[in-house]
């Protein structure tokens, strides 16, 4: 196990930079999933962990030594990948070996690691088969198995559930996660699917466009976004954005005036000021519906989606969707005009030009940015 | 797909023209072969007068007999045999390293290099005569069996590569980034994890190889003085002149040429198909 | 951060970046190497002969000539006449070769008891040195001791069975026919490949669609050779048009010139006159031709495939 640093790692294609200068340090013995939507650069940055990519400029070090000039062979890492990539020729057991017996281990010391591996991830009755004899989530199990065999000094991971159905997808989920428990190995998982990174992650690295956004534990990512774009990746259903002007009042309170002249309060913003231009973020939970007399703003209903447990109800305001969740079932139909409030808590202020949290002044300064 | 309609009368239509035309392509390959059996098995005094025969009315061993023990045809084989299997041998892994290279890296000058092995295959080969032999004779190279491999591989090489790429383009390439992380350089992934992979590809390109090779007269003509280092085609050729044409025997020689060539044809052909067919190896 | 203090971990003396650049190179080397030396140096060698008179026999000769040699070729009837017979053996030859490929590939396509035998056979004339064949097939057109010229008596080709190899207007087909017998099985086997890797689906989405047979063969068999069809015909067209071995076997260029080629005719000056200098020069003029029909083959495939998209 060990840590891994990464100092201003730069890559570029060409004349291309697919990668600004990443910083990250990564814990002994963390889980790290890195997000963002495609082509954000997340493959590479891990790719150049492994060091299946040369690194531009910049440093990685894995336990306490750079390894720019390390093959992959030499950085005592394993990856997962998203086709598995298991050699076809190989069955399982010695697809599960190869790696082992490359490093000359004696044959009985290979012979109960894939025993107990193979018991963990329950593979034993599947040894003696090939890959092509398998199911797609045996398959993955596979590839898993030849990672874990080898106790690396870091797990790599790109996108290894998403060839997976929902259903073996949210069950790999949770014995990947009770595995890390188990092994404690720093891993560094890819995903674009939040729901993974917010299901397994100590940390969640959010990138975009080569630069990372923002890193935090899933719950501080969820509540306090650093800016629009993380607050609009991470959430789902997603979270709903209002444009509009900031406004304080005499006596303190202040509030953000939207394009149809309602005026949503809000806590009072860390160095907003007044008329400046800002963005109102509230995630479908933080809206409410409220009676005809209770005050709220009037807004159409769009569409009803019934979800079982919840129900999520699109409706416009001043032009813009708005999604809210409700766990009440739903008395009106579309087309009709309901009255919506938001929760001033927990919603989030935005400067429309810097794109970055205006957090309320209760709260003290955290958020980090990149 | 169904190409052959529903109907049992349809269908039997389909299938009665399929495998008639199917027994013309049979008979139109075959023929010409039978017709150098029967010529081969033909005795002497009887080749002119029952020339259009389907088959003689007697046959005979003696021409097989007299090129297996009393002409140089043994040698000129195993002269074949060496030239033709080095060449595909060699052919087969310089084509795979370059083929490989091309599949895998992007590199400065690739495209130029390219361009240079298509061109290879515009030039008017017995142009190239003369100045080959004038490169290989101070090196001592010509009238040799190394001199000879030398010359086929370099012919052989480009049209190889082109083969060999297609087959590693059909791999993904995470299965050599596995084996890198695995433990190997990127060479060792390649030789082991790699190269097992097609080896139906590696098989079709040592069978076009060699075919190509064990059939090339011109320059073993050319090169190659001294019944020593002469090899079976130009064997063949002595025929012509040292037995006044005698036909049976040289239809002979013929026919026992084609074996090896045709054995191992028969051996890869089935990989030719499955081989060039993208994706054959996946999964 | 404190990186730049960590140890930095190395292996071997050169940086990982210099061997990652080099490492494509190394790989192409081998082949570069033999291309250069037995292909591109000789080659080079060739075109300068063709400016100088190189004559075997001639101890005088070796000096430089300058153009004359293509002001010569300029005059040549002999040679203009190999260029007409070149186009007429090329695209004879290619036309049968690709048809009865397409036909023979698209017959063996199907599932058939017994076709794993079938393809082994009819490829067989591939494995045959083309010497042989070359000897064979003008045996065979033979009336003496082949059966062809009774065959075609029988039909009504011909009044009385004789040899096509020596008249002026058929000899042609004599190499022809021996070439197209030598070609089928690349033509197959090349589109047979192509064939099988047709994604099966499509033609069972098409059926659903209710396309007919020949419909989906326009729309989805003959797009997906496309270009397979291409590349291997261009390739094809300029090794058959360089393919002098079954015509110098079979009428060594005769009777009277009617089957000689540009590539039979270079062998003839070289090899037979000893005038290395003017075959040079022929096989320069050869070598640009063909290089123009390349390039314009190419050019005409991306004018299509653009105006396509
Ligand atoms: N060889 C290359 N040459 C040029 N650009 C490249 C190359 N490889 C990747 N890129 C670019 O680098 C960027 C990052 O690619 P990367 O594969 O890391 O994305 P990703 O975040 O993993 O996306 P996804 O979620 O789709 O896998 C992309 O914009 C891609 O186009
Ligand atoms: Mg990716």
């Amino acid at each position: 196990m060990a840590s891994i640093e990464i100092a201003n790692a730069v890559k570029s294609y060409g004349a291309v930079d697919v990668l600004h200068g990443i910083d990250l340090d990564i814990q002994d013995g963390e889980f790290i999933v890195l997000v963002g939507p495609s082509g954000c650069g997340k493959s590479t940055l891990l790719r150049m962990i492994a060091g299946l990519e040369d690194i531009t400029s910049g440093d990685i070090s894995i336990g306490g030594t750079i390894v720019n000039e390390l093959q992959p062979k030499d950085r005592d890492i394993a990856m997962v990948f998203q086709s598995y990539a298991l050699y076809p020729h190989m069955s399982v057991a010695e697809n599960m070996s190869y790696a082992l017996t490359l490093r000359k281990t004696a044959k009985e010391k290979i012979t109960d690691a894939i025993t107990n591996v193979a018991d963990i991830l329950g593979l034993s009755a599947l040894l003696e088969r090939r890959p092509k004899a398998l199911s797609g989530g045996q398959r993955q199990r596979v590839a898993m198995g030849r990672a874990i065999v080898r106790k690396p000094q870091a797990f790599l991971f790109d996108e290894p559930l998403s060839n997976l159905d929902a259903r073996l997808r949210e069950q790999m989920r949770s014995e990947i996660r009770k595995l890390h428990r188990r092994l404690g190995a720093t891993s560094v998982y890819v995903t674009h699917d939040q729901i993974e990174a917010m299901t397994m992650a100590d940390r969640i690295v959010a990138m975009h466009d080569g630069i990372i956004q923002q890193v935090g534990t899933p719950i501080e990512i969820y509540d306090r976004p650093a800016n629009i774009f993380v607050a609009s990746f991470i959430g789902s259903p997603a979270m709903t954005f209002l444009e509009g002007t900031y406004e304080i009042a005499a006596n303190g309170n202040a509030g953000v005036r939207i394009a149809d002249g309602a005026l949503i309060p809000v806590l009072p913003a860390q160095g907003a000021t007044a008329n400046q231009a800002v963005t109102l973020g509230a995630r479908p939970e933080h809206i409410g519906i409220v009676g005809d007399d209770k005050g709220g703003i009037p807004a159409r209903v769009d569409l009803i989606e019934p979800m079982g447990l919840s129900t999520l109800v699109h409706v416009s305001l001043a032009g813009n969707p708005v999604k809210i969740f409700t766990l009440d079932r739903p008395d009106f139909a579309a087309d009709s005009i309901i009255h919506i409030t938001f929760d001033m808590e927990k919603i989030h202020v935005f400067d429309t030009k810097t794109q970055l949290r205006l957090p309320p002044q209760s709260e003290p300064h955290t958020a980090k940015t990149a | 797909m169904n190409l052959s309609g529903n109907s049992p009368t349809q269908k039997a239509i389909y299938w009665g023209s399929h495998y008639l035309m199917i027994a013309a392509f049979v008979v139109f390959a075959l023929f010409p072969l039978y017709w150098l059996l029967k010529v081969s098995v033909t005795p002497n005094d009887i080749l002119y007068t029952e020339g259009v025969r389907m088959w003689p009315s007697r046959t005979t061993w003696e021409n097989y007999t007299f090129v297996l023990t009393q002409s140089n045809f043994p040698h000129y084989f195993m002269n074949s045999v060496i030239v033709a299997g080095t060449t595909a041998i060699v052919t087969t892994m310089v084509a795979a390293v370059t083929g490989y290279s091309f599949s895998r890296f992007a590199f400065r000058g690739k495209v130029i290099i390219v361009a240079l092995m298509l061109i290879t295959q515009m030039f008017p080969l017995v142009m190239l005569i003369a100045p080959i032999f004038k490169i290989l004779a101070p090196l001592g190279l010509t009238d040799s069996l190394t001199g000879l491999i030398i010359v086929y591989t370099a012919f052989n090489v480009p049209f190889a590569t082109f083969l060999m790429q297609s087959f590693f383009d059909g791999i993904p390439k995470d299965l050599e980034e596995a084996a890198m992380i695995d433990g190997n350089t990127r060479f060792q992934a390649f030789r082991r994890i790699i190269l097992p992979l097609t080896l139906p590809g590696v098989a079709a390109t040592l069978g076009f190889v060699f075919t190509a090779a064990w059939s090339e007269l011109l320059f073993a003509l050319m090169l190659v003085s001294s019944d020593a280092a002469s090899t079976f085609p130009v064997g063949l050729l002595s025929f012509v002149s040292k037995f006044s044409v005698d036909f049976g025997q040289m239809m002979a020689a013929g026919v026992l040429a084609l074996i090896p060539a045709c054995a191992f044809f028969l051996l890869i052909q089935r990989y030719l198909v499955q081989g060039l067919t993208a994706g054959a190896v996946k999964g | 951060m404190q990186a730049g203090k960590l140890p930095v971990a190395r292996r071997g003396v050169i940086s990982r970046r210099l061997s990652g650049i080099l490492e494509p190179y190394l790989y192409v080397s081998p082949a570069l190497v033999l291309i250069i030396a037995v292909m591109l140096m000789p080659l080079i060698l060739g075109l300068s002969y063709a400016f100088r008179d190189i004559r075997i026999l001639n101890p005088f000769s070796g000096g430089f000539v300058g153009m004359a040699h293509f002001q010569t070729l300029l005059t040549d009837d002999a040679f203009f006449g190999a260029l007409a017979n070149t186009a007429w053996w090329t695209f004879g030859s290619l036309l049968f070769q690709f048809t009865l490929g397409l036909i023979l590939a698209l017959l063996l396509n199907r599932e058939f008891p017994g076709r794993r035998l079938i393809q082994a056979l009819v490829f067989l004339p591939w494995a045959v040195p083309t010497f042989l064949s070359g000897l064979n097939w003008a045996w065979m057109f033979n009336p003496v001791v082949g059966p062809l010229p009774h065959w075609f008596t029988a039909l009504g080709l011909m009044d009385e069975p004789f040899n096509i190899l020596s008249d002026p207007d058929l000899a042609m087909w004599g190499p022809i026919v021996a070439n197209i017998w030598f070609g089928i099985p690349f033509f197959a086997i090349t589109l047979l490949a192509a064939l099988q890797s047709i994604p099966k689906e499509l033609y069972e989405a098409a059926s659903i669609d209710g396309a007919t047979t020949r419909q989906k063969f326009i729309s989805i068999t003959l797009p997906f050779l496309a270009p397979t069809i291409a590349i291997t015909l261009m390739l094809r067209t300029i090794w058959i048009a360089n393919f002098a071995d079954l015509i110098v076997v079979m009428t060594n260029g005769g009777p009277a010139d009617s089957t000689q080629i540009v590539a039979s005719y270079i062998f003839t000056q070289a090899f037979r006159r000893l005038d290395f200098g003017y075959a040079s020069a022929i096989a320069a003029v050869l070598l640009v031709l063909l290089l123009a029909y390349a390039l314009g083959v190419i050019a005409l495939r991306r004018a299509m495939t653009h105006a396509d998209s």
